[in-house]
């Protein structure tokens, strides 16, 4: 049978609808739902449309970040407040794509996919799940995307994070061979808190360089208690490959990856905050 | 399978078709409506061809649900012209050759007008940013920057007229 | 842009009124108001949807194929398998008596790449069709696969193309490859002083037109069908398709010429047939659109190449002889890699004046998408490899790349390798005017070459060449173990008499001086080589020998059938004229 479609006015109801049918697939912006859809990938079950508006709800002003999980990149751009994501927002896509693309999406995108997810995971976010009626349930980032690689299948309704201090504290690159458009050979982010000075609680995540994104747990210890010159980033250097998986696909192979990962981190890292 | 059906405003004229429920909006502009305008090029968002503008912002027909469009006011390519005088893009598109086969302007018309209604002076980045989601396989670019950049000159003149 | 008219003047009228001009096209208006006709810019009442369930192997036998619960699904109207083509196998050059008929429309019996098509369904929307799609089930037997042409053509590989049992093309049903015989080879390497022999791999390469291919074709009045083609060639295509669905060609209007970009990936008739199929089937308008995926899984690409070359250069920088053997990938089925091999060897050894001159190009199948024309097939890929191989040559000589083109460069009034006479060549001009943009400083003396001197002579002879049966199709004494299956010995390369050029090593040669000896031309083979086997006699620079160009001199009438295989090789061979 061809798709039939639901619309849910609430996200209480779309988590209800969801958790009683698993052949539902939620639709946030669509543009990777929609690319199933065209191309006969899905053919079966029930698409599910949310109309209400706490989804794309933004909470920007205090040092704690909440945003509706289908707030999209092009949202993040506009808003100035949130001026330290906006690398990581302009990462995704063109600017159609931008458009429509949600941060919610971002978090089930596959890898290369994702740039922003990887972002999110540097700033220790926390996703509010709904599994069902009641009420959001925190979950850590990290946490949250191993269930979604075991198939766990829950609403997002949003992610919290907060601010960083200095806004040089956050850093994010994306390395794509198509420029300015591209898929990502890799992209790293870094939340480096007292990157003036001494760091303490670095948190560096990668995108591309494994299945998920996930975060640089042996670049994350050589920066404690570091600075940021020469020494420090050597010592990051030298651990930046601790734990990586990189696929080989269209846009880079495995060894590729590899290879100009620390040179990237490292250049990441010698920027000026 | 029940159809559903689907009204929104199309270059200024109120417009209903019936639709499947998951159809993208590229499918119900072109079969349902007629609209030829957009095209389809890829059915995965990254060629851009199918690039319609929906209550003003850039979107990717082909991976819009066209059931989430009731209500919307889309613009196409095909109301770009004010009968026939033509829109100062299209006009530059012509003077620049910024089109050999054709398949891409459309689209490529679509996002440069969105650039534009939001920034009438962009520089050449900003150019190149705005068409960054569409592909042209003959002219190598170069043309169609050209021709939006020209555009650009020629707005401010009329804006004041 | 700038026109250098102070060169060739008087071969050129200067007078023109387009070239040269920016002239508004005709199309333009269309384009920028989006409403230029392209195939899919039709409206048909009752439309259909084609949709095509293709192999997910590279190589497999088909066991069984269930539609039964496709056939149920809503909104599907009929469901094509390979018995409802009524000529199912098809190849596009034999419209012009070239080649046999190997692709099958819609599999039967084996899938021999990822993407080939086997069932097609036809559906009221493009959505029931897909779900539908999802429905049909095929038992697969897999199949080892072959992916590499010099693997293909080993004894033993797996058979890819049941039309071509050894996987490679056979020309004039004679030869396993392309064969140009041109002075003795393997003299001019024995008077070189410098060897210079390497390996070149080109990747197949995607046209990726904007549009992608599709129809539409509809029942029209006086019992005809309507066809909206995205056709680069539309009467091929209107030719392929009466000969697979089995019309007169008069019971087809075939509507195109707005393609969307095409770029040789549009020549395929890919669709056509389907289309016109399942109208004549349903009686209802049917279009037939690849998404992006099927394009680039089913839509040809150029063919990867792979490409050897031995160069025998003598001190002062002179080639004396060249050496080409080149594998063209045709994938599993014949589409235009056939062509592009003839297309090569008429090219070579490219825009130089060489003596001797010997090349042999197989077409070889592999489990791979079949390969098609795209801008140049045949030559571009070997061009590059023969640059890089020019530039590696003037390394060994101690020579400045750009002035060893101009010293090996053809003139007017050159014998080329396939034994025409060379004219208006302008090789000698655009190396000097590129030279002059790239501020790349020339010696006064290249400055001074034109390709209108030092042309002809004793460069307009044809020299003594010895010929060789090797490749002769089902003469076992020429291949040995399984007919067409093993490389031929006599193209084996000869072992190398000097060191090898590596890439990239300059180390203990002479620097480059800047300026070569231009003395006047002696060809190295003016002498002719001890036994003087059968040599073509045509000194005149006038009219072409009667063979086919790329073909050593006839060993004797060519079968009837092979007619338009001739004069398809000698309307290539005459075009530049
Ligand atoms: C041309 C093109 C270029 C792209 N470039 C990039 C890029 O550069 N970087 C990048 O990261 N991505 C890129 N993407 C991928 C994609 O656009 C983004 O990842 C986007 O953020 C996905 O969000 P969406 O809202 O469109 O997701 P959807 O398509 O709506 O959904 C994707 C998946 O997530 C699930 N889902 C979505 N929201 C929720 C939620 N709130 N709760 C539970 N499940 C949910 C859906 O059910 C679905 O399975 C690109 C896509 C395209 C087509
Ligand atoms: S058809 Fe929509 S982006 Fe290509
Ligand atoms: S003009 Fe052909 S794709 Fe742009």
């Amino acid at each position: 049978m061809p798709l039939a479609l639901r619309v849910a006015q609430s996200l209480s109801e779309a988590a209800g609808i969801l958790a009683a049918d698993p052949r539902v697939t939620l639709l946030s912006g669509g543009t990777l739902v929609m690319r199933d859809v065209n191309e006969g990938r899905l053919t079966d079950g029930t698409l599910l449309r949310v109309t209400d508006p706490a989804w794309r709800q933004m909470q920007v002003s205090g040092s704690r970040i909440e945003l509706g999980a289908a707030v999209t990149m092009a949202a993040i751009l506009a808003n100035r407040e949130l001026a330290f994501l906006h690398a990581a927002a302009r990462a995704v896509g063109g600017p159609a794509i931008r458009n429509m693309a949600t941060i919610g999406g971002n978090l089930f995108a596959g890898t290369p996919y994702g740039d922003f997810a990887v972002a999110l995971l540097a700033l220790d976010a926390q996703v509010m799940v709904l599994a069902g009626y009641g009420s959001a349930r925190a979950v850590p980032l990290e946490e949250f995307l191993a269930g979604r690689a075991r198939g766990e299948s829950r609403l997002v309704a949003g992610i919290q994070f907060n601010r960083p201090v200095a806004p040089g504290d956050f850093r994010f690159l994306k390395v794509s061979r198509v420029k300015p458009k591209g898929l990502s050979v890799l992209s790293i982010a870094a939340h480096l808190p007292g990157s003036g000075s001494r760091i303490g609680q670095a948190r560096v995540a990668y995108g591309a360089m494994a299945p998920l994104p996930f975060r640089a747990r042996g670049v994350e210890r050589a920066l404690e208690g570091k600075a940021l010159d020469a020494a420090g980033i050597a010592a990051a250097r030298a651990a930046a490959l601790e734990g990586v998986q990189p696929v080989t696909d269209a846009i880079a192979s495995d060894w590729y990856r590899r290879e100009v990962l620390p040179v990237h981190l490292g250049r990441l890292l010698a920027e000026r905050g | 399978m029940a159809k559903v059906p689907v009204q929104f405003r199309l270059n200024g004229s109120d417009r209903a078709a019936f639709a499947d429920p998951a159809d993208n909006l590229l499918t119900v502009l072109r079969r349902g409506l007629n609209d030829f305008g957009p095209k389809y090029g890829c059915g995965q968002g990254t060629c851009g061809t199918c690039s319609v503008l929906i209550d003003g912002e850039l979107r990717l027909a082909c991976l819009t649900l066209a059931a989430s469009c009731e209500g919307a006011s889309i613009e196409t390519v095909s109301g770009m012209a004010d009968g026939p005088s033509l829109h100062p893009l299209q006009n530059a598109f012509m003077e620049h050759f910024a089109a050999q086969c054709g398949f891409c302007t459309p689209g490529m018309l679509t996002a440069a007008k969105a650039l534009l209604d939001r920034n009438p002076n962009p520089g050449r980045e900003d150019v190149i940013d705005a068409i960054a989601g569409n592909i042209c396989r003959c002219t190598g670019y170069e043309p169609i920057i050209q021709a939006i950049l020209a555009a650009a000159r020629t707005l401010p003149a009329q804006r004041r007229s | 842009m700038e026109f250098r008219k102070d060169l060739f003047q008087n071969e050129r009228d200067d007078n023109l009124n387009v070239v040269g001009k920016g002239v508004q096209r005709q199309d333009m208006p269309g384009h920028v108001t989006g409403r230029s006709p392209f195939f899919d810019d039709h409206a048909f009442e009752g439309l259909l949807h084609l949709k095509v369930v293709r192999s997910p192997h590279h190589h497999a036998r088909i066991r069984r194929i269930d539609i039964s619960a496709a056939e149920r699904a809503p909104g599907v109207k009929r469901i094509l398998r390979g018995a409802d083509v009524p000529v199912n196998k098809n190849t596009l050059l034999s419209l012009i008596n070239f080649g046999k008929d190997d692709e099958p429309s819609l599999a039967v019996d084996k899938v021999r790449y990822k993407g080939e098509p086997i069932v097609a369904i036809i559906a009221e929307s493009e959505a029931q069709a897909l779900a539908a799609r999802a429905l049909v089930r095929v038992e697969y037997e897999p199949l080892p696969a072959v992916f590499d042409v010099e693997e293909a053509l080993k004894p033993g590989a797996p058979v890819v193309n049941d039309t071509y049992p050894g996987n490679c093309f056979e020309y004039h049903e004679k030869y396993d490859h392309q064969k140009l015989r041109f002075g003795d080879v393997e003299r001019g390497f024995a008077m070189a002083d410098h060897i210079v022999e390497d390996r070149y791999q080109m990747s197949p390469i995607e046209h990726a037109p904007t549009e992608t291919n599709g129809s539409i074709a509809a029942p029209e009045q006086n019992d005809r069908f309507v066809v909206h083609s995205c056709a680069q060639g539309l009467f091929f295509s209107l030719g392929t398709a009466a000969k697979i669905v089995n019309l007169d060609s008069n019971r087809l209007h075939f509507i195109g010429g707005t393609v969307g970009g095409g770029f040789g990936g549009k020549v395929d008739s890919l669709t056509e047939p389907l289309a016109v199929l399942g109208a004549m089937m349903t009686g209802r308008p049917v279009r037939y659109v690849l998404d992006r995926e099927e394009e680039m899984l089913h839509g040809g690409p150029r063919g990867a190449e792979r490409i050897y070359i031995k160069d025998g250069i003598a001190r002062d920088g002179r080639i004396l002889a060249r050496h080409i053997r080149s594998y063209f990938d045709a994938g599993a089925y014949t589409r235009l890699s056939s062509y592009a091999a003839i297309k090569c060897t008429a090219h070579l050894p490219g825009p130089y004046t060489i003596p001797n001159v010997t090349s042999d190009i197989y077409v070889a199948y592999t489990n791979r998408c079949p390969s098609t024309a795209m801008r140049g097939f045949g030559i571009t890929a070997v061009d590059f490899a023969l640059e890089v191989h020019m530039d590696k040559g003037a390394e060994a000589c101690g020579l400045d790349p750009v002035e060893f083109r101009i010293l090996n460069a053809y003139r007017d009034g050159d014998m080329k390798a396939h034994r025409r006479v060379a004219k208006n060549t302008a090789l000698i001009e655009c190396v000097q005017v590129a030279a002059e943009k790239a501020r790349w400083p020339l010696s006064e003396e290249a400055q001074r070459q034109s390709s209108l001197t030092g042309g002809g002579g004793a460069r307009a002879e044809i020299p003594a060449t010895p010929i060789d049966e090797n490749g002769r199709i089902n003469r076992p004494e020429t291949r040995g173990g399984r007919p067409t299956q093993t490389l031929p010995a006599g193209t084996m390369r000869v072992p190398m008499t000097k060191q090898p050029i590596m890439e990239g090593s300059t180390e203990n040669r002479p620097s480059a001086p800047s300026v070569p000896q231009y003395e006047p031309y002696r060809p190295a083979t003016a002498a002719p080589p001890p036994p003087p086997p059968p040599v073509p006699a045509s000194r005149s620079a006038a009219p072409p020998p009667p063979a086919a160009p790329p073909v050593p001199p006839p060993a004797g009438p060519a079968p009837a059938s092979q007619h338009g295989a001739h004069r398809f090789s000698s309307v290539f061979g005459t075009r530049r004229r």
